[in-house]
């Protein structure tokens, strides 16, 4: 394992110690935790949202903290959901008497420890509800598997949902606009070579030279398929392709892409994606009106990317054009 | 048989960190290989927060400082699932110094209504509850049996053991296994190997 680390167990702490010594005007370490909020939090009379999950994502979540998005992420280790203490911690911190809605990606670990921090929360009399992103179309979503995974497109949830939140309004409208992202962002991600968690000191899974694995999770969990590398435009049609037999799009109808890198893929290569993404999306008559390209939910130093493609009305399609001024996003 | 409570959680707390590496690797196959890495730690977390409580707590007091301090350190699916169960046993003996056959039944049966409630699901989905559940069934059958307390938890053991075979040949239906559908057969369930290694060592534990 060659890594610039000191030691395994330190890497989270360590990261969040230099993430508020880089962004004081954004981030604010809450006392004990492994919590970063928002330097004013809580944000007078506006209901508070919160993220996180393992960590070796970066820069989602604590990145995307900030006006205009998050209020608060809890880093769990990594590749591993926080405990419910520290997300009860982050819910305390950002609670403004409003609410705090609690953005959980879908994963068995995630949904039980964010909610068992709801109970606790709860039982506090704050009032906590959540949404579960599942944005992945590479699983199926069928009652016998745990539904499909949360990637990428949950940054898409982070932008709409916040810019909601900062206007003022009430939690079951903040929860309406995050459960109809969800409901209209679709992911697809590709893997070519695999990462390595610090605390396991080699390589999650073994790609061949010239092999890929289509559909590959965040976390190195395994896709649909492995086959052989082929170029750019092929993979990008082949991943563009699923999300559109999951989620149909019309002539004229507007979209948002976000093609996001896995951490060792370089940004070079995901403009290539993204170039190909639109001119299948065009060829369908479809408009593309905002575009992200970068790492923006990544899975360590794995190479690879993932496409999402979120639908917009006119509500989302606002909400997302709305300013956010975070670490890792910042849009006038 | 009088099993020290603080001496049974510190050799379970030894022997997961022991087969830190062994649990990681059965689910890097069909997870996402963090589950010995998770309990280890937690387990680690354990071991100091007993040492301050002191060896002379009831077995519910010791058993719910298990529960909570697995569920403030593990993370993941794994804290959760067994904080719970450990909380649930413990609110079965409070109080109480020394196990009967109907006490440890009962916490048995607390542990395993906890992790279906939490976790949302039942045998044969591949996780630990099949490895749990025949334990459970096979330590109330000799229970019933008027067997001693050690041939209880010996014949319980016995069928966690062959719970963990049987994970090998049933598709996963829960957690992250359950994406690979039938490429997750042949493989063992690590939640569940985790269940017989504690239920193994605490066997191991009362013979001494």
């Amino acid at each position: 394992m060659k890594k610039i680390i000191n030691v395994p167990e330190q890497v989270v702490e360590e990261m969040l110690q230099g993430m508020v010594l880089a962004h004081p005007q954004y981030l604010r370490r809450v006392d004990g935790f492994d919590v970063l909020v928002r330097v004013n939090s809580p944000v007078a009379g506006k209901v508070g949202l919160i993220s996180g999950g393992g960590s070796g994502h970066e820069p989602s979540h604590a990145g995307f903290v900030g006006r205009g998005m998050l209020d608060g992420a809890i880093a769990g280790a990594v590749f591993t959901s926080p405990t419910p203490d520290q997300v009860y911690e982050a819910v305390k911190a950002v609670d403004s008497g409003s609410g705090v809605l609690l953005i959980i990606k879908n994963y068995s670990g995630d949904v039980m420890n964010f909610e068992m921090a709801a109970e606790m929360a709860d039982a506090d009399g704050i009032t906590v509800d959540k949404v579960i992103v599942d944005d992945d179309v590479a699983v199926e979503n069928s009652t016998w598997t745990s539904g499909r995974r949360g990637i990428a497109g949950t940054v898409f949830v982070h932008k709409v949902t916040g810019a909601k939140a900062e206007t003022g309004a009430v939690l079951s409208e903040v929860k309406r606009v995050a459960e109809k992202v969800v409901a209209n962002v679709r992911s697809m991600g590709v893997a070519l070579g695999s990462c390595t968690v610090p605390a396991a000191g080699k390589p999650s899974f073994i790609l061949a030279e010239n092999e890929i694995e289509i559909g590959m999770g965040i976390h190195g969990e395994p896709g649909t398929h492995r086959e052989v590398m082929s170029t750019a435009d092929e993979i990008t049609t082949h991943l563009v392709d699923k999300i559109l037999a999951d989620m149909p799009l019309s002539f004229g109808e507007e979209v948002a892409i976000l093609v996001n890198g896995l951490g060792a893929t370089p940004i070079m290569e995901l403009y290539v994606v993204n170039r190909k993404v639109a001119d299948l999306l065009g060829a369908q008559g479809v408009k593309v009106v905002k575009t992200y390209v970068g790492n923006y939910m990544t899975s360590l130093e794995m190479a690879g990317l993932s496409v999402s493609i979120l639908k917009l009305d006119s509500e989302l399609k606002e909400l997302l054009f709305a300013q956010a001024d975070t670490p890792a996003l910042v849009q006038f | 048989m009088k099993v020290t409570t603080y001496e049974a959680m510190t050799a379970i707390g030894q022997a997961i960190i022991n087969n830190k590496q062994f649990l990681t690797e059965l689910d890097a196959a069909i997870g996402d290989g963090d589950h010995g890495i998770n309990m280890a730690r937690g387990f680690e977390a354990v071991g100091a927060k007993l040492q301050s409580l002191g060896a002379d707590k009831d077995i519910g007091t010791i058993l719910k400082t298990v529960g909570m301090t697995l569920i403030s350190s593990v993370g993941g699916a794994s804290g959760p699932l067994y904080g719970t169960a450990f909380l649930r046993a413990a609110s079965q003996v409070l109080g109480k110094y020394e196990l009967d056959q109907e006490n440890a039944g009962m916490m048995l049966a607390a542990a395993i209504l906890g992790i279906k409630e939490r976790g949302k699901a039942m045998r044969g989905e591949k996780t630990m509850l099949d490895a749990l559940e025949p334990a459970y069934e096979s330590f109330m059958a000799a229970a019933k049996a008027e067997k001693s307390l050690l041939e209880c938890l010996e014949l319980a053991c016995e069928a966690a053991r062959q719970g963990v075979e049987f994970t090998k040949t049933i598709i996963a239906t829960k957690g992250r296994a359950s994406y690979l559908g039938e490429r997750s057969i042949g493989h063992q369930d690590p939640g569940a190997t985790s269940s017989y290694i504690i239920l193994q060592t605490l066997l191991e534990y009362s013979r001494t």
